[in-house]
């Protein structure tokens, strides 16, 4: 079972000012899991609502759609301050939008890191003017997020953070993990880890195995994410706090997190989709393979494997993208050069429907309790619905409909898809956020 | 990309594209006996070498090779490049490809910049050694010298020595040995040896030096002392000498030592099986010439299905 916490209620999730949408979509399944709703027919939405009167109301011919709720994605980079050459607030959650995405939590390894009240407060302004879908933020855990100093938590929270990261880095030191965790009792912010072992990842740039020993390239073992992943949920569960772990990449943490949950810790993980459907051999067979360089980096088909499994069974809870823009320019360089980091935002459900749901691995209530239930239920945001009266925060998608990765441009203002040239069947034709009409896909 | 043949990994070659090679070697070899050493085959065709890591034999041979062949040669080296001014390597690409050049030599400290060369050029790559990752015309030399020098190398037995983690050579050579039909052990500390390291290039691995003792060829890698950074891969030097260090007492009559140099004496071999003229170190320096030479004839004679021949290149010219 997902650990269910409570709401965040000082969260604050800006987004820009907008009309109300007013659409009925006609003859479409209606698909909401978690209300238990899975229905044939009408779903209406007024004044930014759903359900009520449909008179008057523009109506789309939803026949062999389906709306299911909106994905919440809580983990994204939109390179802003600083990066605004590879994404911004605007292009960033326009990407979400095109990819079935309602909410948005950014990362805070920005230009400069997002570690004290007043960048927050500037992002969140910003996101009040820009974001097209509702956007919240992740500050960082550590100021400059060099592992030493903590940032205001306290403050931090009252401003209306989403929750705490260091991501792009983890906290190294054990002793300020720990304070960081004995201080969470006075804010009640979850820390969502990216979680790595510096020492053992070294000069590494791709997964240690038989690839990396081919090719020549610098390993990271899986065992780099796992021993810290131990360290954390050793240290939560003795402060009795709260963890959530970043981008899961590597049999052995699957290994960690699921011992630690049998015995009780409080903690949450996330895969991306480039983990669940691709593997260390793209980085062989490929004449460019710096679009397949991330961190954590592809691994071994045994680590997908794994990853599937504890995806379906629970012991990881979520997907999120980690939606990492990059200018082509920077990617163009030798793959040890090149950054780590793929776009993701528009390709998620696809991806995911085409290799989880078409793939027998499970159900579409599933995929959509793990791509919107459970992270807006872990990060305490307001979980999408289509229960009448909720705000509109949902998905129109055709699960027929097939589309080839980069043959369309993208809404994020990078281009860098690690899964450029694939098919997948699921397309988002439709995105309604905060009430809002915010995406509808020309033919 | 390229209209013409690449050499950017030894696996670009299968076991034909390999005899051809060295077959092509031969007769260069046979030519460099001449009076006059220089051949007109590459007359007319342009040669960069772009060199951005440091390297004496390596960029001595391609550039001597390009000579004897009578192309015409731009050697570009480390320091002192528009690199250096924060040029990309793509730039610097499409900048010299202003010159229309027909083979591109490049040795880089990153592995696959020879993939990033040849998006934006339509010459010919040769990777002269990129990073950790391959040294496929040292392989190739390699086995040249082997073939010359003891025969076959079907049926032999190889056993690498030292820092594999580290080293192109082995990399380039493991494989290479492979596909010719030789057994391959690797010799070395387990923190030098690439965690599944026998699945990826079939060698059998140990830590023991005393298996070298079956080995044919003893082939010696050198400690990259530049490349050991932080971690501590071995104790201490002495303790790998004492440990691994190829000398005297472990090698048997008949055995052949090799090392593609440069060697630190007293670290992973002896001083004296250094000079004693029985290894084949010196005929390994010796072969580059004409390995490197047939290299620029193969590929831009050869394309990537190994059939069409460039019009004007032919080595019966020589």
């Amino acid at each position: 079972m997902t650990v269910e916490y409570a709401r965040n209620t000082r969260v604050r999730l800006p987004q820009r000012p907008g009309d109300p949408a007013n659409v009925v979509i006609r003859g479409a399944r209606i698909l909401d899991p978690a209300a238990g709703i899975d229905r044939e027919g009408d779903l209406v939405v007024r004044d930014g609502v759903i359900g009520g009167d449909p008179d008057g109301l523009e109506v789309m011919d939803g026949s062999g759609l389906t709306v299911i709720p909106g994905i919440v994605d809580v983990h994204v980079h939109l390179r802003t301050p600083g990066k605004e050459h590879a994404e911004d607030i605007a292009t960033g959650t326009a990407s979400a939008a095109a990819g079935g995405v309602v909410t948005v939590l950014a990362m805070p390894n920005t230009q400069p890191p997002t570690d004290s009240p007043s960048i927050l407060g500037s992002l969140l302004e910003r996101a009040g003017r820009e974001a097209v879908v509702p956007t919240g933020f992740i500050p960082a855990i550590t100021m400059g997020q060099q592992g030493e100093t903590l940032t205001e938590h306290g403050d931090l929270a009252e401003a209306g953070a989403a929750a705490l990261s260091d991501d792009g880095v983890p906290v190294g030191s054990a002793l300020v993990m720990r304070r960081a965790l004995q201080y969470q009792k006075a804010t009640d912010l979850l820390f969502t880890l990216h979680e790595e072992d510096m020492s053992l990842s070294g000069p590494g740039v791709m997964h240690e195995g038989v690839v990396s020993a081919r090719i020549g390239l610098a390993g990271i073992p899986g065992v780099s994410e796992a021993v810290q992943v131990a360290r954390d949920c050793s240290l939560a569960a003795y402060e009795d706090g709260r963890i959530h772990i970043c981008h899961v990449s590597a049999r052995e943490t699957v290994d960690e997190i699921r011992l630690a949950k049998a015995r009780g810790v409080q903690v949450t993980a996330e895969v991306t989709p480039h983990h669940l459907l691709l593997t260390e051999a793209s980085v062989d067979a490929d004449p460019d393979p710096a679009k397949f360089k991330m961190n954590p980096p592809l691994r071994a088909t045994e680590d997908r494997e794994a990853l599937i499994e504890a995806l379906v069974d629970g012991t990881i809870d979520c997907i999120a993208t980690d939606h990492a823009p990059h200018p082509a320019d920077e990617k163009a360089n030798p793959f040890g050069a090149a950054p780590f980091g793929v776009i993701g935002l528009e390709t998620a459900f696809a991806a995911c429907h085409t290799e989880l749901v078409l793939g027998g691995r499970m159900d579409l209530a599933d995929l959509i309790m793990r791509m919107s239930t459970n992270p807006a239920r872990i990060f305490g945001l307001p979980v999408p619905t289509l229960a009448d009266g909720a705000e509109a925060n949902l998905a129109v998608v055709d699960l027929g409909a097939t589309d080839v990765v980069g043959d369309r441009p993208y809404a994020s203002k990078s281009t860098n898809a690690a899964f450029v040239g694939m098919e997948f069947t699921g397309r988002v034709v439709m995105t309604l956020a905060g009430g809002q009409d915010v995406y509808r896909r020309n033919q | 990309m390229s209209t013409h043949g690449s050499l950017i990994r030894i696996g670009d070659l299968d076991v034909d594209g390999i005899g051809r090679v060295l077959g092509t070697a031969e007769r260069f070899g046979e030519v460099m006996e001449r009076d006059i050493k220089k051949v007109p085959t590459l007359r007319g065709r342009t040669v960069i070498n772009l060199f951005l890591e440091p390297s004496t034999r390596t960029s001595t041979s391609f550039e001597l090779a390009a000579k004897r062949l009578s192309a015409d040669v731009v050697s570009i080296k480390g320091a002192g490049t528009s690199m250096d001014k924060g040029e990309t390597l793509k730039d610097t690409i499409l900048t010299l490809e202003a010159y229309d050049p027909d083979v591109f030599v490049v040795r880089h400290p990153q592995v696959g910049a020879c993939d990033v060369v040849g998006r934006y050029t339509g010459a010919s790559v040769v990777n002269a050694g990129d990073g950790t990752g391959e040294h496929p015309t040292q392989a190739l030399l390699d086995l040249y010298t082997v073939q010359r020098e003891i025969g076959p190398v079907e049926g032999l037995h190889v056993a690498f020595v030292g820092d594999v983690l580290h080293s192109r050579v082995a990399r380039s050579g493991i494989a290479a040995f492979r596909m010719m039909g030789a057994k391959v052990t690797v010799v070395a500390p387990p923190t030098l040896v690439p965690r599944h390291l026998a699945e990826a290039l079939g060698a059998e691995v140990s830590a023991d030096i005393r298996d070298i003792a079956d080995a044919d060829v003893v082939y010696v890698l050198r400690m990259q002392l530049e490349r050991m950074g932080q971690g501590g891969f071995v104790p201490s030097l002495a303790e790998y000498a004492r440990m691994y260090q190829v000398n005297h007492a472990r090698l048997r009559d008949g055995q052949r030592v090799m090392h593609a140099g440069p060697v630190n004496r007293g670290v992973e071999i002896s001083g004296a099986v250094v000079d004693d003229p029985s290894t084949l170190i010196e005929a390994q320096a010796g072969n580059g010439l004409v390995v490197r030479m047939a290299v620029l004839y193969d590929v831009l004679t050869e394309d990537k299905a190994g059939a069409a021949r460039a019009p004007g290149v032919t080595l019966e010219a020589a």
